[in-house]
């Protein structure tokens, strides 16, 4: 199998989505590099999800183009190339840690030979996450922080070329957030493989290597943290967020102002 | 489609990881398996003075509770499913949806024939329903209305938005079935129209088939027909349940 991508991970163009009576992401053109850490950061709300289920194949009513590892999103050869984690915990509260796992890698990779190598992925994926010890606790048992991780490990097992990763460390103390960005960073750098990360968390924004910002359906800036806090003249990503924000307010009434002084009355 | 529709490894690891998950919780297997039993000694003692009102509707039942039993639990383990997002996330991955509804149908039908086990062999051996054919036969039937509740449970699950929905669905579903499956009065003395609408509800060849057996010593025609019509009922239902499995909703 192909490891390295020639093109970005993923490629939107006019990327638009409908829910229910509101267009909930509007005409986006954004790019994922390949071997890197991509964070979607933005306020609760914007539209983050509803990217990460479009790029998951999971979302009805996309139109625009969206390529996700050389093929459209949703292709079905790229169900086994790519890691999702919902926001969520998407696991089963009545089996314990290593059950859930063994599930998920037996339909990842099935059948009575590759029972070994499915042993070997779970028990790694369960220390990835710092679980070892709860191993054959109930899913419904552990705390919030301990059964998202349960749904991490469920998206590191096997090899995915891309990993898709919707606020997974919501909820987690800052020692293991720092590890799970450790991992991440392992991840990119050993592996080569691509993650596309959201949080709400702008202090998280720093560890990513390309920020895509996000603001009611819009990507207002796609660009390093550090470009980003260059352009703006400011000193953290969360500054230049606010900065860009204002930016985008002032440029929207500056537009409705001209629009009425040429609108005859 | 790249993938086959339907993967037997694929399909054995799910029934098995529904079956875990039960035996993680030993009241319902308990709930499952006890229940019925109780209730046909309770019928078999309210029928005290009659045991042939106790062979008629003794057979009938053992018929109708692996159909209930089951459309409960699976309409709300498909709901949890859902509404967890365990769906989502597998159907994002490499699962087909034939390998997760044949899973389940796997994983509850195992349970059925338990089920089935011991409430025939209580039904015959312990309280004397006097059956004519082969007790082997029952549990055919018995095994085939469990798919049936499996198929249905699937099915209205995708109508449910919680948990309350779902069991409320019982009466709907269920309980019209009951009233015209010919537990309570032969099928051909009700009201024309109701027996028209009765030949078309599938619990009703259910009963036909349990009292066939009881009534006949070989395997008839007529119950040859309830069979028949009970599997197409299955295999139709389970279809139209996979149809409402969406990799991509709003």
């Amino acid at each position: 199998m192909m490891n390295k991508q020639p093109g970005p991970a993923i490629r939107a163009t006019g990327l638009t989505v409908v829910r229910g009576p509101r267009t909930v992401l509007r005409d986006l053109d954004f790019t994922v590099p390949a071997g890197r850490i991509t964070g979607l950061l933005g306020p609760s709300g914007c539209g983050k999800s509803t990217l990460i289920r479009a790029v998951m194949g999971t979302q009805a009513k996309v139109t625009g183009d969206l390529q996700v590892l050389g093929h459209p999103a949703g292709h079905p050869s790229l169900r086994a190339r790519i890691g999702y984690v919902t926001q969520a915990p998407a696991v089963f509260d009545d089996l314990t840690v290593r059950q859930n796992l063994e599930y998920f890698a037996a339909v990842l990779d099935p059948g009575r030979r590759a029972a070994a190598r499915r042993q070997e992925n779970v028990t790694r994926a369960v220390a990835d996450v710092d679980l070892t010890s709860h191993a054959d606790a109930l899913a419904g048992n552990l705390s919030g922080g301990q059964r998202s991780r349960v749904s991490l490990a469920v998206a590191l097992l096997g090899t995915p070329e891309l990993l898709v990763l919707d606020e997974p460390t919501v909820g987690l103390d800052p020692v293991l957030r720092r590890d799970l960005w450790d991992l991440f960073d392992a991840i990119a750098a050993d592996r080569g493989a691509s993650l596309l990360v959201s949080s709400h968390v702008m202090d998280e924004a720093e560890r990513c290597h390309g920020l895509l910002l996000m603001r009611e359906g819009q990507i207002l800036a796609q660009d390093t943290p550090d470009a980003l806090k260059t352009r703006t003249g400011t000193d953290t990503v969360e500054a230049a967020f606010l900065s860009l924000i204002d930016e985008a307010a002032e440029a929207a009434a500056e537009a409705a102002r001209s629009h009425r002084q040429e609108t005859p009355r | 489609m790249t993938t086959a529709p339907l993967s037997p490894a694929r399909t054995a690891a799910t029934a098995a990881r529904v079956l875990r998950q039960l035996r993680n919780d030993p009241r319902t297997i308990a709930l499952l398996l006890l229940v019925p039993c109780l209730l046909l000694l309770l019928l078999r003692y309210v029928f005290d003075g009659s045991p042939d009102t106790f062979d008629t509707i003794g057979a009938s039942l053992l018929g109708i509770f692996p159909l209930i039993t089951m459309f409960l639990v699976t309409s709300i383990a498909t709901l949890r499913e859902r509404t967890s997002g365990t769906l989502e996330r597998l159907l994002a991955m490499p699962l087909g949806k034939a390998d997760f509804i044949a899973g389940y149908a796997l994983a509850f039908g195992t349970l059925a024939i338990v089920q089935s086990l011991l409430t025939t062999g209580l039904a015959v051996w312990g309280l004397g329903l006097d059956v004519t054919g082969s007790p082997w036969l029952l549990l055919l039937v018995a095994l085939l209305d469990a798919v049936l509740g499996t198929a249905l449970g699937l099915f209205v699950s995708a109508f449910a938005a919680s948990e309350f929905q779902a069991v409320q669905f019982m009466p709907a579903v269920i309980f019209p079935q009951l009233l015209l499956c010919g537990l309570f009065t032969p099928r051909d003395q009700m009201q024309p129209v109701l027996e028209a609408v009765s030949n078309v509800l599938p619990m009703s060849y259910a009963v036909d088939g349990m009292n066939e057996v009881q009534q006949h010593a070989g395997v008839t025609g007529d119950f040859v027909r309830d069979v028949l019509v009970m599997v197409g009922c299955a295999l139709l239902v389970l279809a139209v349940g996979a149809a409402t499995l969406r990799r991509r909703t709003a």
